[in-house]
């Protein structure tokens, strides 16, 4: 029976996994080892400023290990979304560290990249053609909207990394990409269907994420023609049905229909059965291919720049009255801005109240609660720099200082951990493009150059 | 009745792309599950009162094969905006876990 077998070492490059997690895996003989390089998940700042999420020290040692392994074994070492974002930035530090471990450690491979930042151009006419479609309730991408951007990328599919692969890539490394596509290339390649390979995909994108104990290790996932095998590598760690069925539901808004590059997976008539007490086949999945082939497109936008305050309160006087309190400090900091020549429109000035609702905000239904702490984040977003932290510098002092009714604590309100107490947290940015792009060609936006290493 | 905190194996929140937020209740015994359904408690409209969106824009799967309730409905600001308090939405799940499902005593008690 046709079968690959695929290890996925981490859910992130960079989030580290066992080195012996990583032996144990490259000794059951995998055709393919790779992990996913990033994530939208931790917010526009990523993609907007061009830096990785994860430390280059972390994902230097996660890429020399696995780079070891892959070219000793001579199987390919495939990595999307590299640098956390996949933009053009992400991909190249990501390629720069491959270059710097071959060079020392001497491998030598041929490495292909990906590139995911389409043309600013090309998206204005494709919009302009009604080729874009918004998603999650967004506005139709205006032209405006794509040349205010930062940066966009475009979230490939499975069939770049086959091409790449096909013409003798054994390091392909990605920019945005769908988290299962390379895995769905490496299943392709093998002549498996789509329905397994997607859900195989889906399995591995998070490493070993699917099974209990959760933590960031090595999962072998072995695909043949209708069902699909995981098997964490660390011995304390378990796939049960359970933990597969808890992760079929990870950051989608259906749990059964999964849109992805090109089809649809169906995972409503899935089954779960354990073949041990730590692995477990799925079957019963189904793909069904779409008319149209669509790309998703993630583009973020500059809005500020950030400086922050953190402090506390333990007096219970003034945690009686908080809300008023604050939004008297909101009138000061409104008042000694103005005087300094910086209006109420050139600013955001927040108070996070932890301790009260500042994890659900809105949302908070405990209302009631009187804690004997209240932790605060000051905070301000401003045009400029200058103006976040002149504005938090004034909000600060007034949060220590503004005088309140039944007042005993004469000295100051406020605990600060920290000095200097004001942070400039940098820029700060908003997702401004979450779109569909129609391709006839699943390549079109998406380069490959190859390198000799 | 039985709390979701004290009958499900998983209940949990995370974004859903940056402008959604999903919500998950797993279970790991299928009959439970089954008789957590047939209550109707967890549905569209139990999310729209919980976090305060119209039911139309909640959308609610009973997903037999998982044992599993998944609910996805837009986020009170996008991920990461100005005013955001949760950039991975995965600490939305409390009001959760004191929902109380009307499940009849065991009969086979």
């Amino acid at each position: 029976m046709n079968e690959i077998r695929l290890l996925s070492t981490s859910a992130i490059l960079g989030y580290g996994f066992p080195e012996a997690s990583l032996k144990a895996g490259m000794a059951r003989a995998p055709h393919v080892i790779g992990v996913d390089g990033g994530s939208v998940d931790p917010g526009p700042y990523y993609l907007g400023a061009g830096k990785p999420f994860c430390s280059i020290m972390a994902i230097r040692r996660d890429l020399r290990l696995m780079l070891h392994a892959a070219i000793e074994a001579g199987i390919p070492m495939l990595i999307g979304t590299c640098g956390g974002s996949g933009g053009a930035p992400h991909l190249e530090l990501t390629a720069q560290l491959v270059r710097e471990i071959a060079r020392e450690d001497g491998l030598h491979f041929r490495m292909a990249l990906i590139d995911a930042e389409p043309p600013r151009d090309g998206l204005v006419a494709q919009a302009a053609a009604g080729r874009i479609r918004p998603l999650a309730g967004l506005p139709a991408l205006a032209a405006t909207t794509i040349e205010k951007a930062t940066r966009i990328v475009a979230m490939m599919g499975p069939e770049p990394f086959i091409e790449a692969l096909d013409n003798g890539a054994q390091v392909v490394l990605a920019g945005r990409a769908s988290d299962p596509a390379p895995w769905v290339a490496a299943c392709t390649r093998a002549g498996l269907p789509p329905a397994p390979a997607w859900y195989a995909g889906k399995m591995l994108e998070c490493g070993a994420t699917p099974s209990i104990p959760k933590g960031h290790d090595c999962l072998m996932v072995t695909v043949r023609e209708d069902h699909v095998d995981c098997e964490p590598m660390n011995p304390i760690r378990r796939c049960t049905p359970l933990s597969i069925a808890n992760h079929s539901l990870h950051e989608n808004s259906s749990p059964i229909h999964h849109i992805e590059p090109g089809g649809m997976l169906d995972t409503s008539d899935c089954r779960f059965d354990a073949l041990s007490d730590r692995a477990v086949r799925i079957s019963g999945m189904r793909w069904n291919p779409a008319s149209q082939y669509t790309v998703k497109l993630e583009g973020v936008e500059l809005a500020g720049h950030r400086a922050i305050c953190v402090c506390g309160t333990r007096d219970p006087i003034l945690i009686g009255r908080i809300d008023v309190f604050i939004e008297e400090v909101r009138g000061i900091v409104r008042d000694k801005s103005a005087a300094f020549g910086v209006t109420p429109d050139r600013y955001t000035l927040g108070f996070r109240v932890y301790g009260h609702d500042g994890v659900m905000g809105a949302r908070e239904p405990n209302r009631t609660a009187t804690p004997h702490e209240l932790g605060f984040v000051i905070e301000v977003v401003g045009d400029t720099p200058e103006i976040a932290m002149a504005v938090l510098g004034i909000a600060r002092t007034n949060m220590l200082h503004t005088d309140f009714p039944g007042r005993l604590c004469r000295e100051g309100n406020m605990a600060f951990p920290f000095s200097p107490s004001d942070i400039e947290a940098g820029a700060v940015y908003r997702f401004s493009v979450y779109h569909v792009a129609e391709l006839d060609d699943p390549q079109a936006f998406f380069p490959i150059r190859y390198e000799a290493l | 009745m039985a709390l979701i905190r004290d009958i499900a194996r998983v209940c949990k929140s995370k974004n859903a792309g940056p402008f959604e937020l999903t919500v998950d209740v797993v279970f790991d015994d299928p009959a439970l599950y089954r008789r957590v359904k047939s209550t109707g408690v967890l549905c569209a409209a139990l999310f729209a009162r919980l976090y305060d969106v119209r039911a139309d824009a909640v959308l609610f799967t009973a997903y037999d094969a998982a044992s599993a309730f998944k609910a996805t409905f837009p986020r009170l600001l996008p991920s990461g905006e100005v005013g955001d308090t949760d950039v991975y939405g995965c600490q939305q799940h409390a009001p959760l876990l004191d929902v109380d499902i009307p499940l009849e005593e065991d009969r086979a008690a």
